[in-house]
């Protein structure tokens, strides 16, 4: 996308950048972070500068490092939801769809249509709330605060469709093993009907109007921060930053689960990797979601929305009250008392940053024996040095937001 | 569409009695291989021309301490983006000598995810660039997801086990 743009070659900032490094330079040591408002969360990097340029940098993680894995091999299955939506908070129901799938798969329960619909219908709710963040905060990165102010209105709506659907907003425990937690309310639906009909579209379309042909916002981001297919490959980028690197890899398509298949949508890809592919690609990427946001509710089906799965989905309250059986077997997954089968899965989902995988290890207990999350930002934010080399404080900082970096997924 | 079969025949024939336990766990191929072959592996089937695994999805480790003499293990997961097919290759280490050799040479990924395994495990990996510690704080002496440090405090005695029936 960025090559059809009109590059600026001899300005003064361009000119700057290919000034050789000197051997004899007295460099500056800069801590960018732990806490500084640029990052957007707790991590830190030691920059080495010549004056405002980036010679080298090396990042330090694991400031709110909150032991997961560890945690989860003491918990019963339906617990380890609530560490999941701590990941990527911006997008905290496709961490806990990806969490049930993996239980599910390891299982074998199938889930009724009606449910992968709803959770389709949510993932991609969440995929638009993680990209809205991404893209205004970048705006704001880069000196404009308005976009940032117009779009924040938006994800407060959809974390009301949140609210409406599990009664929280940031860390939503969404949906059950074997189901959803409750149905569709006529409420839900038409809140999320308003929004994909008409807030969202308005919205976005505004929002990039005011960004997309922007010259400011153009000079700023075009050709900063760019990496290469091959090297993105090599460092394991996944997600809209890969596919703004050329690379047309969606876990979606290549591994369709909850019914993906059924959908039809395009994966937006970039030409040159740098920050102005990024911000295309999610911004397309929303509108997308919206398409198949559109589609699931149109073509929603009827039917149950939980799996008939009675050692995992609590029965209902009534039937606990009135019924022995059921009230055994809430007592048992209450107490986390039933054992899993034994076995091994990976299995990923399309995380708001990539690739967010889930390799649980059970030896037939209560609990994982062993639970590894592949957390898209703790692979990519590695190539972050690399890209920032010898560009300008301020590039680094957009380049940052726009590698979408979040402290709780990078650490776990 | 390349099938499991395919891959484990093409890779049995190459490497012989170094790979064994050939299993599909939810239709993901798995098996184990030693140290001594890992990169050799990771190396014939990136360059493979019809496989072509060259994406590292994640590196991980794992504790089995009853497991004599194969206590630690090391688990890739490779794919094939062409193929769109996944593999998982498994190597058991001894407590007494946890080493085995890197895999950044290959994929620029294996840095930080080998540094968390040994962060987590305390599996050394020989030729890596910059071997310390990334989640945990440096001065850690241990190496807190092996199996023998239980989550809980063991000197509490308001939750007992027996009670619930564990």
């Amino acid at each position: 996308m960025a090559e059809e743009l009109i590059i600026p070659k001899n300005t003064t900032d361009a000119l700057a950048l290919n000034r050789p490094i000197v051997e004899d330079t007295e460099y500056t040591t800069l801590n960018l972070g732990p806490t500084h408002p640029a990052t957007h969360g707790i991590f830190q990097n030691v920059l080495k500068m010549d004056g405002e340029k980036i010679v080298s940098g090396e990042q330090t993680v694991g400031y709110i490092h909150r032991a997961f894995e560890k945690i989860a091999e003491r918990r019963p299955f339906y617990q380890i939801t609530t560490l999941t939506d701590r990941m990527n908070y911006c997008s905290s129901p496709i961490n806990n769809m990806g969490w049930h799938m993996t239980v599910e798969k390891l299982l074998g329960v199938t889930v009724p249509k009606r449910a992968q619909y709803i959770r389709v219908i949510m993932m991609e709710l969440a995929r638009i709330a993680d990209h809205l963040i991404c893209n205004s905060i970048l705006g704001v990165d880069t000196g404009a605060y308005s976009g940032f102010l117009y779009l924040f209105q938006e994800r407060e709506k959809i974390y009301e469709i949140y609210e409406e659907m599990c009664g929280a907003r940031l860390t939503t425990n969404m949906g059950r093993i074997g189901g959803m937690e409750r149905d569709l309310s006529p409420t839900a639906l038409k809140k999320i009907k308003q929004a994909v009909y008409h807030d969202l579209p308005k919205a976005l379309a505004e929002f990039e109007k005011l960004f997309n042909r922007n010259r400011i916002f153009i000079d700023r981001v075009v050709n900063v921060g760019p990496i290469m297919a091959e090297r993105a490959l090599e460092y394991g980028f996944t997600g809209p930053n890969l596919r703004a690197a050329g690379v047309d890899y969606d876990v979606r398509v290549m591994e369709p689960y909850s019914s993906y298949e059924d959908f039809d949508f395009d994966i937006p890809v970039g030409h040159n990797g740098d920050t102005y592919d990024r911000f295309m690609v999610r911004n397309q990427e929303m509108w997308e979601s919206i398409k198949i946001i559109k589609q699931a509710i149109e073509n929603l089906p009827e039917g149950p929305y939980y799996a008939n799965e009675d050692h995992y989905y609590l029965p209902p309250k009534q039937a606990v009250y009135s019924n022995m059986e059921a009230l055994i077997y809430h007592f048992k997954i209450v107490m986390g008392e039933i054992d899993a089968p034994v076995g091994e899965v990976y299995h990923a989902v399309e995380g708001g940053n990539g690739e967010l995988g889930f390799y649980l290890v059970s030896d037939g207990g209560r609990a994982p024996y062993r639970l590894h999350f592949r957390r898209p930002c703790f692979i990519y934010y590695q190539a972050y040095p690399e890209m920032c080399k010898g560009v300008a404080i301020s590039d680094a900082i957009a380049i940052m937001s726009s590698l979408n970096v979040i402290a709780g997924e990078l650490d776990a | 569409m390349l099938s499991n079969q395919q891959i484990a025949e093409d890779i049995l024939a190459h490497f012989g009695e170094n790979v064994k336990n050939f299993e599909e766990p939810y239709e993901l191929l798995t098996f184990t291989t030693n140290r001594q072959n890992i990169i050799n592996l990771l190396v014939y089937l990136h360059k493979h021309e019809t496989f072509r695994f060259r994406f590292l999805t994640d590196i991980c480790g794992i504790h089995l301490p009853d497991n004599a003499g194969e206590e630690f293990g090391v688990i890739y997961h490779l794919h094939s983006l062409e193929n769109n097919k996944r593999v998982r290759i498994k190597v058991f280490l001894s407590a007494d000598d946890i080493h085995i050799p890197t895999a950044t040479t290959l994929y620029a990924t294996a840095n930080w995810l080998e540094r968390e395994t040994y962060d987590f495990y305390g599996i050394i990996f020989d030729g890596h660039p910059n071997l310390k510690r990334i989640l945990n704080i440096e001065e850690m002496d241990y190496f807190p997801m092996r199996k023998e440090y239980p989550l809980e405090d063991a000197t509490r005695n308001d939750k007992i086990d027996a009670l619930f029936g564990r």
